[in-house]
């Protein structure tokens, strides 16, 4: 691919703007254009000033000049994005939704992207679905896992009031997730909001129950290359220590530093987001080239 | 009419105690010695609330929904409360709970993270039941900041707002602060409560000093039975209230025979103020990680007060069981 594939991100809050600077690492995709409600804007400010297509106007903008774009990052809202999916859709583009509003299939970038490649509408799950499913996969890639169980510790200043107050929409996605995207037969979710300062990292820990007598050096080499994975494109991904086998359980320990691009370090739980949805965007216009060049 | 609404928590808070594993027989005992004995409220739960069975705070020997009609079942006059944090359980879990005949709902967040409580809160008053919200760690906030706290709470249809010491480090005094900030502070339709822990041994001066300051909802474990050193015990605080003159409902006599003849040969282990326990209390560390930090410790050969202090340190909140092995392994990993 010689030419970057250009994008829109749609809404300039926090994760839009965070959004705006991975995209601009990036090989693949090259963002074009930042729509927001508020001119004044600190996102948009920051847009203009990266030279990125600037608007105000809503979706409309995007929709009217869909040669300007091919993916359309929603950083806005699940109501938001309820309201403007049809539009992306109808005007031929691909939405990667970061939103709660889950319209089409959640993907998690080392685990179940290639098949969601045409999708016209995917999102990305939860921030500890991203953290924590890769880890549930990577076990149930080696064992059967009848039950797998996430608990996402997160910094209560990286929690927005939309978080907040749906937090079981978070339980409920998350525990969907890691049963239909990372393999176990049920799933179950926590998340804990710590207030202390400085702000802690994000940390999950990931339970998985396996036979007793699955083959451990087996998980712990699965586990390891899953990290390697994901830390591919989210740097602040680690494991802390080495997987923690108690009879029929293991139990993964993992920290998430964000990359401080616009949001702090701090919150790993909204970079891992951000990173995620730039991967998506880089995996689906690979696997978009790579049908495109064999039809 | 009693003075005051006394709380029962032996099946909830007590749950961490036995580490989930109490028996159906168990909580009818229980429930139909206390329901007779007068306490008007009985909570039911697993000890982090409902939906809290899992590897992190462990998992239920019977599911807490047959412990909760069969407490409905076995009491005449009490009334069943359920514990939710959000984030570990959720709304549906407080439906079924109506469902089965609990009436008295208690939300439990952090005492700085009210926001994620208000759609649970207002579910509960939908469903009919009292609701009760629980404001943990009050220790790691103002009396200001709690009552701003509590405000979130109120607004969201509490009907009753505890000042919860989840780590028993209060000082009789700051539960007076505290206590006082949400009397003058709520509206006078909204009830003040406090839940103790006895880990500096002062779960009954501490309520003593919260029932002064305008609580008029006040916590117990039969026999202290609960996390860490325990609880206020009931019958201690039915006797002392009653000295004072304070109408619990309860019969100071019959609670007597509640704690030597039901509760006391269920215990695992009689509550004290051990070195671990203790360092709760000092350290203002959440009760109910005492046993999950001795079982990590044993396996990773590590003191339990070192992996309690660590977490004291490190700031931890209410639900962050699964640090403990985390920072037991480290502990470990250090001294090798």
């Amino acid at each position: 691919m010689s030419e970057k594939v250009p994008c829109a991100i749609l809404g300039s809050g926090n994760i839009g703007t965070d959004l705006m600077y991975k995209l601009q690492r990036s090989d693949v995709l090259e963002p074009r254009v930042m729509v927001g409600i508020d001119p004044d804007s600190d996102g948009l400010r920051r847009a203009r000033a990266e030279g990125l297509d600037v608007s105000a106007d809503g979706v409309r903008h995007i929709v009217e000049h869909p040669e300007d774009c091919r993916f359309v990052f929603e950083a806005t809202s699940a109501g938001a994005h309820r309201a403007n999916a049809p539009l992306i859709a109808q005007a031929g583009l691909q939405s990667i939704d970061l939103t709660p509003a889950k319209l089409g299939p959640g993907v998690v970038p080392p685990v179940n992207l290639d098949e969601h490649w045409d999708a016209p509408d995917v999102n990305l799950i939860t921030c500890g679905g991203q953290a924590t499913i890769p880890m549930v996969a990577a076990v149930a890639a080696v064992t059967p896992v009848p039950y797998a169980e996430i608990v996402a510790t997160i910094a209560s200043r990286s929690a927005g009031p939309g978080t907040r107050q749906s937090i079981d929409e978070f339980t409920r996605t998350t525990a969907r997730g890691i049963e239909q995207i990372g393999g176990a037969q049920r799933g179950k979710a926590i998340i804990i909001l710590n207030p202390a300062e400085p702000p802690l990292l994000m940390r999950d820990t990931v339970f998985c129950r396996i036979d007793p007598d699955a083959d451990r050096d087996a998980i712990r080499a699965s586990v390891h290359a899953m990290r390697e994975r994901v830390a591919e494109y989210v740097p602040g991904y680690r494991l802390r220590g080495e997987p923690d086998f108690d009879g029929d359980r293991v139990a993964i320990f993992l920290e998430v530093e964000g990359a401080a691009d616009y949001l702090p370090s701090y919150a790993g739980n909204l970079d891992i987001m951000t990173a995620a949805a730039v991967r998506v965007g880089e995996e689906l216009a690979r696997l978009r080239a790579r049908v495109e060049a064999t039809a | 009419m009693a003075d005051l609404t006394l709380v029962d928590s032996t099946l909830r808070d007590g749950s961490h105690a036995k580490r989930h594993r109490l028996r159906v027989e168990d909580v009818v005992a229980v429930a139909t010695a206390l329901d007779r004995a007068g306490v008007p409220v009985i909570e039911i739960s697993h000890g982090d609330g409902l939906g809290g069975a899992s590897f992190t705070y462990g998992f239920s020997l019977r599911d807490e929904l047959d412990l909760i009609a069969a407490a409905v079942e076995a009491v005449a006059r009490a009334r069943i409360a359920v514990l939710l944090l959000p984030g570990i359980g959720v709304k549906d879990d407080l439906a079924r709970a109506r469902e089965l005949g609990a009436s008295v709902a208690r939300v439990a967040t952090h005492c700085t993270e009210a926001d994620i409580a208000p759609s649970h809160l207002g579910l509960a008053r939908e469903l009919g039941y009292e609701a009760v919200g629980f404001l943990m760690m009050a220790h790691m906030n103002t009396p200001a900041g709690l009552l701003e706290q509590a405000r979130i709470m109120e607004d969201a249809g509490a009907q009753v707002v505890y000042v919860t010491d989840s780590a028993g480090a209060l000082m009789p005094e700051e539960v007076t602060a505290r206590v006082s900030a949400l009397r003058e502070g709520l509206s006078p339709q909204t009830a003040v409560g406090f839940h103790g822990h006895e880990n500096l041994s002062l779960a009954i001066a501490n309520t003593l000093a919260a029932v002064d300051a305008g609580a008029t909802w006040v916590d117990g474990c039969t026999c202290g039975m609960g996390a860490g050193a325990g609880n206020a015990p009931t019958e201690v605080l039915v006797a002392v209230l009653g000295k004072r003159g304070v109408d619990t409902g309860a019969d100071t006599f019959a609670m007597l025979d509640v704690a030597d003849d039901v509760v006391r040969p269920l215990m695992d282990r009689p509550q004290v103020v051990d070195r671990a326990s203790l360092l709760l209390g000092y350290a203002g560390v959440y009760s109910s990680f005492l046993l999950h930090a001795q079982r990590a410790g044993e396996r990773f050969g590590v003191p339990a007060q070192d992996i309690l202090v660590e977490a004291g340190r490190r700031k931890a909140v209410g639900g962050q069981e699964d640090l403990l092995i985390d920072i037991a392994a480290e502990l470990a990993g250090a001294r090798a």
